[in-house]
């Protein structure tokens, strides 16, 4: 049989080599929090007659509106977006019927998004609020569905434990996305990140329900061998429930879905990936690090550590 | 074929009956409710306002005051003719407006947020019992302007019980100032100033007209019909009229701001082009189509006979699924359709954890019929368990979702939910009724041609 907990600390290892970086970038240039939370507005655009002007032009009109914080750039599909701050219904209508006149071109109006500064903020505290209810819930409800093994809350927190590993992940790849490649953390991001959640938290679950049914009949065993086993068990059902039809599905949506869902879909897909390998990788691992206490050698000689 | 069986043929069987016939384009009503398939803004085009209540950041809104609101917003939006606009009160300080297929934004915006117009309107002719009696109801002004340039329709959806034509004196706009104070006798009243212009109007009115009816309109609609005690010169003055305090409030608050019994600014503002909308709907469209199609290859291929069998009970799932849509409806949005394909994950996932199961226990060399039983058996507590968390969670981002106007997270996690739960449904009942139905008539002794094993 497969030894995957056998070299749990090149796991836990490898997810820093994610995390940590992802982390340091988020430390420097922050999240790229999109108007969603911010507040401000977003117009996606196209003249209909007319080759796009250059931004710097447009980026003049809006100065000269008084509209504050002006970013413009064009797409390849010949439309502009341009971002600014927060704009009421009457200087969006002001805007843009002077980016009419200026350029001599009727225009499409593909997009525009305008959010209140305080809408913005409400939003991201509830945010955090409901997953922080949410992730007790499901602690509180692991808890109940395990209280016939020992240590049932064990579980319930390292399904949470592994489940902010996976956001953490995906907050990185964002915060790295956004440095390089100019995303954005958007309603939509936040969207896929409590999918990431929920089911990430299913996954650990399928997982640990195998070690529950088989710490019924194999006690004998020493824990960190019926974990393994357990997770070996289940590893063909991981890798297709997962890996194929979720990822097939989400798949399909990142190549042909519209822009709109491209992100959110490739999001969604590191994500529920992670969602999978961490209930292998650092959801299980940890239960057997915690059973054996392993804390306390960490910090001993050597070669107590190679025994581990 | 046991009891059991049988009963659960004839349940699928109904249910299965029943979602075609809904989710046929044909099917409009259903036992009296519309059948209609939902698409969301960001699929059609169109605008989502999301009006905020304009007060301090403490002061709470009194919930009736804001149900009204959006009521009178509602109304507003009826008035601009569009076809299934939403107007829903979401948490205690928004009001989400959702405006399909509009063209001419800044327009609606302006609609929705006026203040309405409020009228002093002579009705000298009437008596008290008269106009008593036209309180709360529509009438006719000769004050042509109501609701921008559509004059009429709000007037006429809501029935108007008079053809009289009042005349108008003036309009809101010569009020200085309103407030609840109390008359010598202790009695709430609302007391009131006028502008300069108003107060000369308002004189010579009620010099003319003393012991006659003014009465209060507001959009249209009486809402009070005070009499004239006495010549008001000054342009200060009070209205009686066996005030509760409450009443006296509500009144003051209605001229103060107008029909609008709260004060709203505009918090948000969403506009989706039309071409944007059909190309995110045909794309994903494809890309589910494509998604599906690799599913069903993988299924067969995979799992083979049992395969076939998941793939029915997939579509039997999507079937029944969609049907729910229709007829609660749910507004298909693309995060909403991004939900339901992962509550189809979900479901795949529950087929896949049975018939690896069902793999083991063929492998221990149980027979067939007792691999599938014990198979599911075996199964079930990690699809029960694994699928409460995500209704739990699905729950919690329905309530942030509604709460905060968040049409995003709402539409994902209300498809999620319904999917969830139907993906259950069909993880207990038809995957396991329709293994156990191929069983019963075909019992292969190949299993690694028929169950990939």
């Amino acid at each position: 049989m497969i030894n995957i907990l056998g070299k749990r600390y090149y796991f836990f290892l490898l997810s820093l080599l994610i995390i940590v970086p992802g982390m340091i970038t988020l430390g420097i240039w922050r999240l790229p929090l999109a108007i969603d939370f911010t507040g401000g507005s977003f117009l996606e655009f196209k003249f209909n007659n007319r080759q796009p002007p250059p931004p710097a032009e447009i980026v003049l009109l809006f100065n000269d509106l008084g509209i504050r914080d002006a970013q413009v750039v064009t797409t390849e599909q010949q439309t502009i977006i341009a971002k600014s701050s927060f704009l009421d219904e009457t200087s969006q209508a002001k805007l843009l019927k002077s980016m009419e006149e200026t350029f001599q071109d009727s225009i499409t109006v593909l997009r525009f998004d305008s959010v209140g500064p305080t809408i913005g903020q409400q939003v991201t505290q509830r945010a955090v609020i409901a997953l922080a209810i949410a992730a007790l819930a499901v602690i509180l409800y692991i808890t109940f569905a395990f209280r016939g093994v020992e240590h049932a809350f064990r579980y319930g927190l390292c399904a949470i434990i592994a489940m902010i590993h996976d956001v953490a992940v995906v907050i990185s790849i964002v915060a790295i996305g956004g440095r390089f490649f100019g995303w954005q953390f958007d309603s939509l991001t936040l969207t896929a990140l409590l999918t990431v959640i929920g089911f990430s938290v299913q996954d650990k679950i399928v997982v640990f329900d195998r070690i529950r049914e088989n710490s019924a009949f194999l006690k004998r065993l020493p824990f960190e061998t019926l974990v393994n086993h357990s997770i070996v068990q289940t590893l063909q059902r991981s890798i297709n429930t997962q890996l194929m039809t979720v990822e097939f599905m989400l798949l399909a949506l990142a190549l042909f879905g519209g822009v709109t869902l491209r992100e959110f879909s490739t999001i969604l897909l590191i994500g529920l990936f992670m969602g999978t390998y961490s209930s292998i990788f650092i959801a299980a691992p940890i239960l057997v690090v915690w059973e054996n206490r392993e804390w306390e050698k960490w910090f001993k000689p050597r070669a107590s550590k190679e025994a581990a | 074929m046991t009891r059991n069986m049988i009963l659960s043929l004839v349940a699928i069987f109904i249910i299965l009956a029943l979602s075609i016939y809904l989710v046929l384009p044909t099917t409009t009503s259903f036992l009296g409710r519309p059948i209609v398939t939902k698409l969301g803004l960001d699929l059609v085009g169109g605008q989502q306002v999301v009006l905020q209540v304009d007060l301090p950041e403490n002061a709470v809104p009194d919930r009736d005051l804001l149900v009204k609101a959006s009521q009178i917003v509602e109304n507003r939006v009826n008035g601009l003719g569009v076809a299934e606009a939403v107007v829903q009160l979401a948490g205690n300080r928004y009001i989400n407006v959702e405006l399909p297929a509009v063209k001419d934004v800044t327009e609606s915006i302006d609609t929705l947020k006026q203040t309405g117009v409020l009228e002093f309107v002579d009705m000298s002719h009437l008596s008290d019992e008269e106009a008593f009696a036209l309180i709360d109801q529509t009438i006719r002004t000769d004050l042509e302007e109501t609701l921008g340039s559509e004059t009429t329709s709000p007037i006429t959806t809501t029935g108007v019980v008079t053809e009289t034509v009042f005349h108008t004196i003036m309009t809101g706009a010569m009020l200085e100032s309103v407030e609840t104070t109390t008359n010598q006798l202790g009695e709430p009243v609302v007391s009131f100033r006028l502008t300069p212009e108003g107060t000369k109007i308002f004189a010579e009115h009620t010099r003319q007209h003393q012991g006659k009816i003014l009465a209060i309109v507001l959009d249209k609609k009486v809402i009070s019909t005070p009499r004239i005690r006495e010549p008001i010169e000054t342009g200060e003055g009070v209205i009686e009229g066996n005030f509760t305090l409450e009443s006296a409030n509500a009144l003051t608050v209605q001229l103060r701001y107008g029909s609008l019994p709260v004060p709203l600014k505009v918090a948000e503002t969403r506009t989706i082009g039309p071409t944007l909308g059909e190309d995110s709907l045909r794309k994903s469209l494809v890309a589910g189509a494509i998604g599906f199609t690799i599913v069903i290859l993988f299924m067969i291929l995979y799992y083979r006979l049992p395969g076939v069998v998941a793939i029915s009970a997939i579509l039997t799932y999507a079937l029944i699924t969609f049907a729910i849509f229709r007829t609660i409806p749910v507004t298909l949005t693309l995060p909403g359709i991004a939900g339901f394909l992962l509550s189809t994950g979900s479901a795949l996932d529950a087929n896949i954890l049975i018939f690896e199961r069902f793999k083991e226990e063929l492998r221990s060399g149980r027979p067939l019929g007792l691999a599938v039983d014990i198979g599911w058996k075996r199964a079930w507590p990690s699809i029960r368990d694994s699928n409460i968390a995500t209704i739990l969670t699905s729950l919690i981002l329905f309530w942030f979702g509604s709460t905060f106007g968040a049409t995003i997270v709402k539409g994902f996690s209300l498809t999620l939910l319904i999917g969830v739960l139907v993906s259950l449904f069909s993880a207990i009942v038809v995957t396991r009724t329709f293994l156990n139905l191929v069983f019963l008539y075909f019992q292969p002794s190949n299993y690694a041609k028929w169950f990939g094993l």
